[in-house]
């Protein structure tokens, strides 16, 4: 059969993209983790955790490339790489989000002001089981997966509004803890912002089945975020 | 502490920004990619200052290139610069145009083949080639591929059908024609003659397989599969193809040469490097004019 050489090499890459995003939900994990034991060694292995995951999308990025260069990939060979050269960018900015978690972990874990864990726990489970479906419909290429996914962000958005509000009212009742409750702030943040760009994976998904590059609309794009605060 | 000086304190810290500025990885397209370096390979044949010359004009000059064994190097260049000069020179084909003329050296396994009182013969079973139009002998499937070996003196029946047998299966062949080995190989379409006469060339048992344009006649698929049965092949042999087809050399090769034309019209080579950098990250400019389709 021809083109064997090509379609291993997709494969491969395939494979890849779902390693990489397992060690992205991991990082994201431990990073939580580490805020909630408040454990600054843990944290800083989330690090290393970080640059794994650059040093592995760089990899795959390279390859789609020399694939482009080389193989001259086509149709739905071509909207796939394409796609997944989106998708490692979205999975990287992932891992630095975690990244900032665990620095934060780091900064506050010598203050014993409570930190909201149990939301931003859930919140962290939320979003890595969107990004773990979300890649199992990528490259499944599972378009009624990828049109559902996003819309559990809202869940995500849920909690995160509620921290916000919670921290906002503790900050007013006690200014001292106005910079821990900042530092709160970049957590879920961060953890929001993740599940958001899962949804910008789901949109590859509908791309390389459908070739059609759209935007899936979720409640909380930013004009809408704004009108609520 | 006031709300003011809390505001304050907070603006003294640097910002959460998600990303250090450190630079924590690197990677140069074409490098790490999956091909080695020459350097760590065995080298196969290799062109040492080589010209050659057909009668006062010089059509090659001084080229020195080294073929890693076991891979695949495809010679690439505008018309005319040279490449199938270079390609004939490995297995001396140069020797039946009148007039031909080498200077340098071609190695074998670090042998000069030009060298006085070799066996062009016995070289030109050890570097086979493929040409550009299948060119099946007018005779029975059976008898192309068992030519070769007739040839240097084999007839037992049993051992020839081993051959046969051996070289229709690395060339893909064999279940299209294992039921009608004794019809003409005439009648086997594009693909499968050209299929046939890398399966004729390989009966041989050569080391190295020189092909020139050998999908250049064949249409879209048969091309592809000759392309998939090169990359099956390299386990075996040494493979060096022209191509006018860019794409094919990116898409066959793990190595290219790129070959121009200097002011004297001789065949000069330009760049010689892992196939993944030459067509991601070229060193040189004009093979980056001439691969992205700019010049040539």
């Amino acid at each position: 059969m021809p083109r064997q050489t090509l379609d291993r090499e997709i494969q491969h890459l395939q494979d890849e993209v779902l390693l990489l995003g397992s060690m992205v939900e991991q990082a994201m994990l431990n990073a939580i983790d580490t805020l909630k034991h408040r454990d600054k060694k843990a944290a800083r292995l989330v690090y290393l955790d970080d640059e794994r995951i650059n040093e592995k999308r760089y990899a795959i990025e390279n390859r789609v490339l020399i694939l482009f260069a080389t193989q001259q990939p086509i149709a739905h060979d071509l909207r796939l790489l394409a796609a997944i050269l989106e998708v490692i960018t979205e999975l990287e900015r992932m891992g630095d989000y975690a990244k900032g978690i665990a620095k934060i972990a780091v900064r506050i874990s010598d203050d014993e002001t409570p930190i909201p864990i149990r939301e931003i726990t859930r919140m962290g489970d939320l979003a890595v089981s969107m990004l773990h479906r979300a890649l199992s419909a990528f490259i499944n290429e599972d378009v009624n997966m990828a049109y559902r996914i996003p819309k559990e962000d809202d869940l995500v958005d849920d909690l995160y509004n509620q921290v916000y509000h919670k921290n906002v009212n503790a900050m007013i009742a006690n200014p001292e803890i106005i910079d821990h409750s900042s530092y709160i702030m970049w957590v879920v943040h961060n953890i929001e912002r993740m599940a958001d760009r899962v949804t910008n994976i789901c949109e590859r998904t509908i791309f390389i089945a459908t070739g059609e590059l759209l935007e899936i609309d979720i409640s909380d794009d930013e004009w809408a975020e704004e009108d609520e605060i | 502490m006031n709300l003011t000086n809390q505001q304050e304190t907070i603006s003294t810290h640097p910002p959460i920004a998600p990303t250090e500025k450190k630079i924590e990885s690197r990677i140069h397209i074409g490098e790490s990619a999956g091909t080695p370096s020459f350097e760590s390979l065995p080298v196969k044949m290799a062109a040492i200052d080589l010209s050659v010359y057909y009668g006062k004009f010089r059509a090659l000059k001084d080229i020195s290139i080294e073929i890693p064994e076991n891979k695949i190097s495809a010679l690439i260049g505008p018309s005319g610069c040279g490449k199938s000069t270079l390609l004939r020179s490995f297995n001396r084909m140069n020797d039946l145009v009148n007039g031909s003329r080498v200077t340098g050296q071609v190695l074998l396994n670090g042998k000069n083949i030009y060298e006085p009182g070799v066996d062009v013969v016995d070289i030109r079973q050890r570097v086979g080639m493929v040409f550009q139009r299948p060119n099946p002998f007018p005779m029975s499937i059976f008898d192309n591929v068992a030519y070769g070996p007739r040839l240097y003196g084999i007839h037992k029946k049993n051992i020839l059908e081993e051959i046969v047998e051996g070289s229709l299966r690395k060339s893909a062949l064999w279940d299209d024609v294992k039921d009608k080995l004794q019809q003409s190989g005439l009648a086997l379409s594009g693909g499968q003659q050209q299929r046939l006469c890398i399966a004729r060339a390989i009966a041989v048992e050569p080391a190295v397989i020189l092909m020139d344009e050998p999908a250049s006649a064949l249409d879209p698929i048969s091309t592809l599969k000759i392309e998939e049965l090169m990359e099956s092949l390299k386990e075996d042999y040494t493979i060096v193809i022209v191509t006018h087809n860019m794409q094919q050399a990116a898409r066959v090769s793990d190595f290219t040469a790129f070959l121009m034309i200097d002011e004297d019209r001789a065949g000069w080579l330009v760049e010689f490097g892992a196939t993944e950098q030459i067509f991601t990250n070229p060193q040189n400019e004009q093979t980056e004019q001439y691969v992205t389709g700019r010049f040539g």
